[in-house]
């Protein structure tokens, strides 16, 4: 069986998916990067190969993320793409008419505006944790409570209490007020939830025209009470695609076996490749006052990729 | 001889050393900004000031290190910090124990009599203001060519058949223009640079994408303080096209011809009636101008806090949807990291490359 291969190596998650030629997800996989891409693409190579049937065969594969050159190099992708254009591309596999995406992950988040299948708009925050996932992961273990109930309990809260600031530090001095006030948990738990909301339309979603059909996707969007509080703040119905979380993976493997219909044949390496030493090293360049430093990346003690110089000196490999 | 520097913007350097030269100073080379020019920067500037600001400090204490006695830069105009940064970096120059003097020329038309003055400090051979203005003539000439050369690489590096060609071979080049003096040299030197540059094997017929390149001056002109943004793009198969060069946008008969009489502050006069500062209002009329040449898409460099652009940039968002043209700004400051940036720009190309190759509808475009 015909299938393609994405993989989406951010900085929180590493997340794998394998689409059948129809475009069912014939295998799904997500797992911590925890600040070793490479690690995590080997370990994650190995265990998607596990999940997938026998008979079926990789015949393209692609790569996103804020990792995608060095998995793209390490795999053989036939498609390095953006996260952006990734994103947009698996939106549009489930709802064809989408016309805005929000992706909101554990360490960045993006909106993405389209119109007629195109991209139009799209904006990305990738400084400000108060609009990402990190934002309710700090909430919720002060509270104590796993990220897990956090959406389940916002639910179940009837008033939000408004949780003040644009600022993580602010929003959990904030919270810590409200919760000596003595406010129902819940209701704190739907604020903090509002507040991340909030602080996404403000920072990402500034000057954009939020149009229905409206999709949400990334890990963030396992939160029941993030739905709920984004449905209340824009008016409009949201869309959650099944398999939220690795929708980058999804438009990757999209994207490649576009690529391979144009080209008519795959770089993909095969699953072998997990068995293969990889290193990483890096060294500072001195050739000029930029001090560059450079990262590289070995198979088998050969150079296969190189990143971080402002100039070509490194191109040639 | 006293011994001068001045700011470094791209290549214009190589003309401005000339021309100092010429007038009987030491040059001490501006080095092109890097990360101990920023980090200079930001240890000696304020910390909400401009990215321009701070790469000029660091600039100015590196040739401060080098020995350099006088500053000579040019002021701004209009209502923005530009204005101050002459006085300003001398105070923070002096107080950490470089006694240099900077001198500000200010545009000679509305200060005549001052310009001719400061003309003169900068004059240590004494020569008649008829060899100055020979001097200067010259000092144009080469800047001219360095801008000509420049525009080129614009043209061919989305087109070039080997990554890397057009910039490997305009380094070469602009060595030739460098060694050239006389008037007949620097135009020998000069044409023979655009000659060979343009033998760098490319494809005429190549489709390439468009993109206009609007925002604040210093940002613009000095490729390090952009990362590099013109070479990126050209390598990801786009042709830019820089609203500014130092000898200016006049000379570019390209647009001119096709954008008729419109020029850039009457473009933008239904949006920004009056002189805001810095170069907001061109940012604006710019974008207008591009849209009305069939551009297929802008982009609009900003330092972090400059007010100006901050105003042009929301502006832009309804400009982008009234003319139909992508807009994407970036706002640069010293954090500003290449591989962001690179996301975003991808992600900017796919986006006008699918709008191109959309059949023709109604999507509207706004700002990213
Ligand atoms: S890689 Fe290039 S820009 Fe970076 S330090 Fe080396 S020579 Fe300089
Ligand atoms: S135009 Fe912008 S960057 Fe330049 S001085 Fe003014 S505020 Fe600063």
């Amino acid at each position: 069986m015909k299938a393609y291969m994405g993989i989406d190596v951010g900085s929180v998650s590493t997340n794998i998916a394998v689409l059948s030629h129809a475009g069912e997800i014939l295998a799904d996989l997500y797992i911590r990067t925890r600040g070793r891409p490479l690690e995590a693409i080997l370990a994650g190579l190995t265990e998607i190969a596990g999940l997938l049937p026998a008979e079926v065969e990789i015949c393209g594969c692609g790569s996103t993320g804020s990792g995608r050159y060095l998995a793209g190099v390490m795999i053989g992708a036939d498609v390095i793409k953006n996260e952006i254009t990734a994103h947009a591309v698996a939106a549009s596999i489930y709802v064809p008419d989408v016309q805005t995406v929000l992706e909101i992950g554990g360490q960045d988040s993006k909106i993405i505006i389209m119109r007629n299948g195109i991209v139009t708009d799209f904006a990305m925050n990738t400084v400000c944790a108060a609009g990402t996932g990190s934002f309710l992961d700090q909430q919720a273990s002060r509270l104590n409570i796993p990220i897990a109930d956090f959406g389940e309990l916002a639910l179940s809260s009837s008033a939000p209490v408004r949780i003040a600031g644009r600022c993580t530090v602010f929003a959990e001095s904030d919270m810590i007020h409200k919760q000596q006030m003595g406010h129902k948990l819940t209701d704190i738990i739907n604020g903090l939830c509002e507040a991340l909301v909030r602080n996404y339309l403000n920072n990402v979603g500034k000057g954009k025209e939020i149009l229905s059909p409206v999709v949400f996707q990334g890990g963030v969007a396992a939160n029941a009470g993030i739905k709920a509080a984004f449905e209340r703040a824009l008016g409009l119905p949201i869309i959650i695609p099944r398999h939220f979380g690795v929708m980058g993976a999804i438009g990757a493997a999209q994207l490649a076996r576009e690529e391979v219909e144009k080209t008519g044949q795959t770089l993909f390496k095969g699953f072998k490749i997990a068995g293969l030493p990889y290193r990483t090293g890096s060294f500072e360049c001195g050739g000029c006052p930029n001090n560059c430093e450079i990262a590289e990346i070995y198979e088998e003690d050969r150079v296969i990729g190189r990143w971080g110089a402002r100039c070509q000196r490194w191109d040639v490999l | 001889m006293p011994k001068v520097t001045f700011p470094r913007m791209g290549e214009s350097y190589r003309a401005f050393r000339m021309l100092m030269n010429d007038l009987g100073n030491e040059v001490i080379i501006p080095p092109r900004p890097n990360k101990k020019t920023l980090d200079f920067g930001v240890r000696y500037s304020p910390e909400f000031a401009c990215l321009p600001l701070k790469i000029l400090t660091g600039t100015y204490v590196e040739t401060c290190m080098s020995g350099a006695e006088l500053i000579i830069t040019s002021g701004g105009s209009g209502p923005c910090r530009a204005g101050l940064y002459g006085q300003l970096h001398k105070k923070i120059l002096n107080s950490i124990g470089f006694p240099v003097d900077i001198i500000v020329f200010e545009a000679p038309k509305s200060h005549p009599i001052d310009f001719l003055r400061k003309v003169k400090r900068v004059n240590s051979s004494r020569l008649s203001y008829l060899a100055i203005w020979e001097c200067v003539k010259r000092g144009w000439e080469k800047l001219k060519y360095l801008d000509d050369l420049e525009k080129t690489t614009h043209a061919l590096r989305p087109r070039e058949l080997k990554k890397g060609s057009t910039t490997k071979v305009y380094r070469e080049v602009l060595e030739w223009i460098d060694g050239a003096y006389a008037m007949k040299e620097i135009h020998e030197a000069g044409k023979e640079a655009l000659n060979t540059l343009k033998l760098v094997p490319h494809d005429t017929r190549r489709a390439v994408l468009r993109v206009g390149i609007v925002g604040e001056i210093y940002v613009l002109l000095e490729p390090a303080s952009n990362l590099e943004i013109e070479e990126t793009l050209g390598n990801l198969g786009v042709e830019v096209h820089r609203s500014m060069f130092l000898t200016g946008w006049t000379r570019d008969n390209t647009v001119k011809e096709t954008s008729g009489i419109l020029s850039v502050k009457e473009a933008a006069m239904p949006y920004i009636p009056l002189c805001i500062g810095g170069h907001g209002r061109e940012s604006v009329g710019h974008t207008i101008l591009y849209a009305r040449d069939g551009f297929d898409g802008v982009i609009q460099m900003a330092p972090f806090t400059c007010i100006p652009e901050i105003v042009a940039r929301t502006i832009l968002t309804r400009v982008s949807r009234e003319h139909n043209i992508p807009v994407l700004t970036f706002f640069l400051d010293e954090q500003t990291g290449k591989a962001g940036m690179s996301t975003r720009l991808e992600a900017f190309v796919d986006l006008i490359r699918r709008k191109k190759n959309a059949p023709v509808s109604d999507n509207r475009i706004i700002v990213g």
